[in-house]
């Protein structure tokens, strides 16, 4: 577990302080199993990425931590309050933007606004300065009076982003914040949530890597209602490059080849083509361990030719499609 | 509590937003009007509206279960409700300021009435006791109607059923109950008839303000507000 705030003063040897806690969370719809026994943690200034495919269980979890549906099983807690016994006092913690942003049509963006701030017990100063505040933040000064069923999707996205800021939440949950806006709107909402991410402990969900890669300081991976991996992007590059395949392009005897290199400590399993005279090696690595330095050393001791040795990294993408895949996978074989 | 007043604000934007709201109060207001001009509103007849009050149960029974439809079905239907229930406000205050939001939009509609009752000052002599016994037994009624609106609304997304179930709950203990007690016998009948509304309206009608419906129509009312708000409830622990 990460457990480093961005701007920590250096040499202050402070714990981070935990906003949101889970733990064996299970949630079930019926026969229906949507969140399977997650747990993870989020520290105060962390920008989380809630990463999964479409049905992965993220709104599911979201739906959990912010008191709107109620856990079959497990415990969750923001800001050290458990979200179904103290719930009013979780709701006073969080600032959410549901997932399409449902908001009441006939309403003006103002009217809307001041409704909510009412909610949150705001009174008219600080209302005001509130709705002034974050029509600031979400550029959303030009449509402040316009009816919301008269905006576009894009723009009805940031007033819930609006509302979800209003009241200055310790923790912001956002359920697929860009989805339905233009590139334009997307590049604007991650600076936004970069932005954010210095005041404020978010939680935020996509589908897509890019997205939670470019904004986020951790990443959390479900798919089919369990996590499958989370870490900082770096960590999970990391783990990509340590899952990556040797290529080496050797000149020498093929079944001696394959057998000395089938020795060096640290190869797993060994693929050879012959191409053009040579010997083209595909290495799977056991342990993440790097053997390229002994590889090279062996084809010097042998006298062969080496031409290429280089890792076949793979993207995070294809990690995440590979991860994503293979949990599917197993699901589908278990039913 | 300080959260009701702004869901009522709320409410009441919404209404008069809506062109459903403008057509009920329209069409209340013409259906009362002719049943007046019919009934009541004639040279040498009784200046009071005991002919329209005795209609009033059909009228409110059809209009306001359409008043109280879209209370809680819009919310679950267009998912504004997520937003509402994740906000630091309870159940019982979403629907305390609902029903007042429809309250005091009855109120308006009822308010309309009052210029029948004007007219009839101008041409006779109203008898004020009367009209105050009348007038607070269909605020009453309303009130009550409005509850069980309310409580169906609650129960669904879809607004046509949640205004065809009040109306049809409405209808069975506005007119069937009495005419069923006259069939049954024992406790059966005596229960009918405790239930019946139209027998606890009917008391206002004649004038008279009485603490048995009055008690009545306060209890089951707030009856059905908690039971609304248990139903929302449980919408969280589902």
């Amino acid at each position: 577990m990460l457990a480093a705030i961005p701007f920590q003063a250096a040499g202050t040897v402070q714990e981070a302080k935990m906003m949101i806690e889970v733990k064996d969370l299970t949630k079930r719809y019926g026969p229906v199993l949507a969140v399977d026994g997650i747990s993870f943690n989020v520290d105060e200034g962390e920008i989380v990425g809630f990463l999964g495919p479409n049905g992965a269980g993220k709104t599911s979890t979201i739906r959990i931590l912010t008191c709107y549906h109620p856990a079959t099983s497990g415990m969750a807690a923001v800001g050290g309050y458990d979200v179904f016994t103290q719930s009013m006092e979780v709701r006073r913690l969080i600032g959410y933007l549901p997932e399409s942003a449902p908001l009441y049509p006939e309403m003006r963006v103002r009217e809307y606004l001041k409704f909510r701030g009412k909610l949150h017990g705001l009174d008219r100063g600080e209302r005001d300065a509130a709705i002034e505040r974050v029509v600031k933040r979400c550029w959303l000064a030009e449509f402040i009076d316009r009816p919301i069923g008269h905006l576009s999707k894009g723009m009805r996205q940031r007033v819930g982003l609006a509302d979800a800021l209003l009241c200055d939440p310790k923790v912001l949950v956002l359920d697929e914040p860009t989805i339905g806006l233009d590139p334009a709107q997307i590049r604007e909402t991650r600076n936004l949530i970069r932005e954010l991410g210095k005041r404020h402990t978010i939680l935020l969900s996509s589908h897509i890597l890019s997205e939670v890669e470019q904004t986020c300081t951790k990443i959390i991976i479900i798919a089919a209602g369990k996590l499958i991996a989370q870490g900082t992007p770096a960590e999970l590059r990391e783990q990509v490059s340590a899952e990556s395949r040797l290529i080496a392009e050797l000149r020498g005897p093929a079944d001696q080849l394959r057998h000395a290199v089938q020795q060096v400590e640290g190869v797993g399993q060994v693929d050879m083509v012959p191409v053009d005279g040579w010997h083209r090696l595909s290495i799977s690595r056991v342990g993440g361990r790097d053997v390229r330095e002994a590889l090279a050393r062996l084809a010097g001791e042998r006298g062969w030719g080496l031409r290429e040795l280089r890792r076949e990294v793979g993207s995070l993408e294809d990690y995440f499609v590979k991860v994503v895949a293979q949990q599917t996978d197993a699901e589908a074989r278990t039913r | 509590m300080r959260n009701v007043i702004p869901v009522t604000e709320r409410e009441l934007n919404g209404y008069f937003y809506s062109p459903i709201a403008y057509g009920v109060l329209t069409i209340f207001l013409l259906v009362c009007g002719i049943f007046f001009l019919a009934t009541s509103f004639t040279p040498g007849g009784e200046a009071s509206i005991r002919e329209l009050q005795r209609l009033m149960p059909i009228i409110l029974v059809v209009f306001l279960p359409i008043v109280t439809m879209r209370l809680l079905s819009e919310e679950y239907r267009s998912g504004t409700i997520e937003t509402l229930m994740t906000a630091p406000i309870s159940e019982g205050e979403i629907i305390l300021g609902k029903y007042v939001g429809a309250f005091v939009f009855y109120l308006a509609m009822l308010g309309g009435t009052l210029l029948y009752v004007a007219l009839m000052a101008i041409f006779g002599n109203v008898d004020v006791g009367l009209l105050v016994a009348q007038y607070l037994g269909l605020v009453l009624l309303g009130g009550l109607y409005l509850a069980v609106g309310l409580f169906f609304s609650v129960c669904t997304k879809n607004q046509i059923l949640a205004a065809v179930a009040a109306v049809a709950v409405l209808v069975i203990f506005t007119f069937l109950a009495d005419w069923l007690a006259t069939r049954c016998e024992g406790v059966l009948k005596l229960l009918l008839h405790h239930l019946s509304i139209s027998e606890h309206f009917s008391v206002f009608s004649r004038g008279l303000i009485d603490i048995d419906p009055l008690i009545f129509f306060i209890t089951t009312s707030g009856l059905f507000l908690f039971f609304a708000a248990k139903v929302l409830e449980s919408r969280r622990w589902r």
